[in-house]
């Protein structure tokens, strides 16, 4: 079932064993088991409801009040970034990406992050001078500067217009080669995953319902028809109806997404 | 459940180049005589347009002055007021009335201002400083604290401190309360924030925190300011020797509606002088904030 396991000598950097999360009646997680290795690319799916932002607040520990059970490692270094940015309206660009650094370089650290998002001429404007999508490339910088072995992103493109969205990716799948941390994506959007991701995991009633790594070909290209059928496979397992009758050739270069 | 299917981006964007701009210049030419849109709006805005009222309300009683219109023992004449003026400053009444009166109420602001701080920050950075304050101040908000006037005045007699204290009081609650709502009101967002990115809770307060609440602040300083007003003009009608209210007081006893006029106007340039300053302040700590004014 993992497909991490070929490789096991590189032990996995991440490790969710029995995870069990419950919000008053309902359980949410029951009993999520997940490795993730390190510099491993993982992306997270599942219906809207189905826990995957409790799995990721979990991996955070963000979930202060939460009823539940089970072990969770996470390496030290580990940074978030959100569905919204989050920047402190307060301070300037480079501020909000240099909080809690420390360090006499921290100031040319995140210079640097920000020029690695393409924002280096914006270091001093305030957060409200940005597009949506700049906002969101300053998030990911405060993340990357930190050098975080894992970082975990709650559905980060999910507020962003689709030109921009499909920027952002390009930006994520460029940096995450270039600092290699382990991530976790969640996401609801299936191209997305497949996109990104070396492995995609789907989350269903509270436990890991599949666990399937993307093909990935010469240079770390998704090989067209691969992907197809990888994301025909992930879409039925979504509940998705109706698009396993869908064969038209044309299907191939659609643009698909869950809708909520 | 079925996922609608978009048509690939490209040929989106394709298709709105070249066929919208040609709908709208089919629309633009349209045949001359058409109907045209009824507009519902309040008018366009004119710059100062505000002073119509106060010039209008100027002007009426400067004509029902001239007109004798208007008895001078009720309302004098607008020259006549400004003649007083004048003439109260000439021999220095003025300036040493409004100089008692705006220590004063510095004085009970400053205090109010730092009481309101320290026991707002005590009360919302901590749950048992919370405890132990705001229930307290709850109490007392439901006691108008012009009513404290009679246990103070036999507290500290009818002297400059009880003044000062009813004005410090007054200023001390909205303050208090605006700085409390905006600590415990910081956005959990935040919070999450500063625990992923591993801030201490010292740098969490200072950069997180306390700059959230300077919005919170500045709103507290306007009420304040305004009760530092409301207050001053109260404990000035009691048993006063000095400051403007005494000059309106005194007035009243002689009838001199003149100069009861020029105090009115005195605290009316007060308020807006005050008021103005919060603003400018406002204006400089806040410029992080987009306002739809801005």
């Amino acid at each position: 079932m993992n497909a991490g396991s070929r490789s096991a000598a590189d032990g996995p950097i991440v490790q969710v064993r029995g995870l069990v999360r419950r919000f008053t009646l309902r359980g949410v997680l029951n009993g999520v088991d997940l490795d993730i290795r390190r510099g491993e690319f993982v992306a997270l799916l599942g219906r809207s409801g189905s826990g995957k932002s409790t799995l990721l607040r979990a991996l955070a520990d963000l979930d202060h009040e939460a009823q539940g059970s089970g072990t969770i490692i996470v390496p030290e270094r580990l940074s978030v970034v959100f569905q919204d940015a989050r920047l402190l309206p307060w301070m300037r660009v480079l501020d909000n990406v240099v909080l809690g650094l420390k360090g006499p370089d921290a100031r040319a650290r995140g210079l640097r992050a920000l020029g690695e998002v393409e924002l280096a001429g914006r270091a001093r404007s305030w957060p409200y001078e940005l597009s949506g999508g700049e906002q969101q490339r300053v998030a990911l910088a405060r993340s990357l500067v930190r050098e975080p072995q894992l970082l975990l992103a709650d559905e980060p493109f999910g507020a962003l217009d689709a030109l921009t969205r499909l920027r952002m990716h390009a930006l994520l799948g460029r940096l995450s080669a270039v600092h290699k941390p382990a991530v976790l994506l969640v996401t609801h959007d299936v191209d997305e995953a497949v996109a990104l991701a070396d492995r995609v995991v789907v989350l269903a009633d509270g436990r890991l319902a599949a666990d399937m790594a993307v093909p990935k070909g010469r240079g770390g290209r998704v090989d067209l028809a691969d992907a197809v059928a990888l994301r025909r496979r992930l879409l039925s397992l979504l509940g998705v109806m109706g698009l396993r009758d869908r064969t038209s050739v044309s299907d191939h270069e659609e643009k698909l997404t869950i809708e909520q | 459940m079925n996922a609608p299917v978009a048509p690939c981006l490209e040929l989106t964007a394709t298709i709105a180049f070249e066929v919208v701009p040609l709908d709208c210049a089919e629309e633009e030419v349209a045949p001359a005589g058409a109907r045209k849109a009824r507009r519902l709006g309040r008018g366009d805005k004119v710059a100062l347009g505000w002073l119509l009222g106060p010039f209008l309300l100027l002007l009426a009683w400067t004509t029902g002055s001239a007109a004798g219109l208007i008895d001078a023992r009720v309302l004098p004449s607008p020259w006549a007021t400004v003649a007083t003026a004048v003439g109260l400053i000439r021999d220095g009444r003025l300036q040493a009335n409004l100089a008692v009166s705006a220590l004063r109420a510095g004085e009970g602001f400053a205090w109010g201002v730092l009481a309101a701080s320290v026991l707002g920050l005590v009360a919302g950075l901590s749950q048992l400083g919370d405890y132990a304050i705001d229930g307290l101040v709850q109490i007392k908000r439901s006691i108008p604290t012009l009513a404290l006037i009679p246990l103070l005045v036999l507290w500290f007699g009818i002297g400059e401190t009880m003044k000062v204290t009813v004005i410090a009081i007054s200023v001390f609650i909205p303050m208090y309360i605006q700085l409390h709502t905006a600590l415990r009101g910081i956005d959990v967002r935040h919070l999450e924030l500063a625990e992923t990115l591993g801030l201490s809770r010292w740098r969490f307060i200072r950069q997180v925190v306390l700059p959230g609440t300077v919005p919170g602040f500045t709103t507290g300083l306007r009420f304040g300011v305004m009760g530092a007003w409301l207050a001053l003009v109260v404990v000035e009608q009691l048993n006063a020797t000095s400051g403007i209210g005494y000059m309106i007081n005194l007035a009243r006893t002689y009838a001199q509606s003149d100069v009861i006029l020029v105090g009115l106007v005195v605290y009316a340039l007060l308020g807006l002088a005050s008021d103005a300053a919060v603003r400018w302040l406002e204006a400089r700590v806040l410029v992080w904030r987009r306002t739809l004014a801005g």
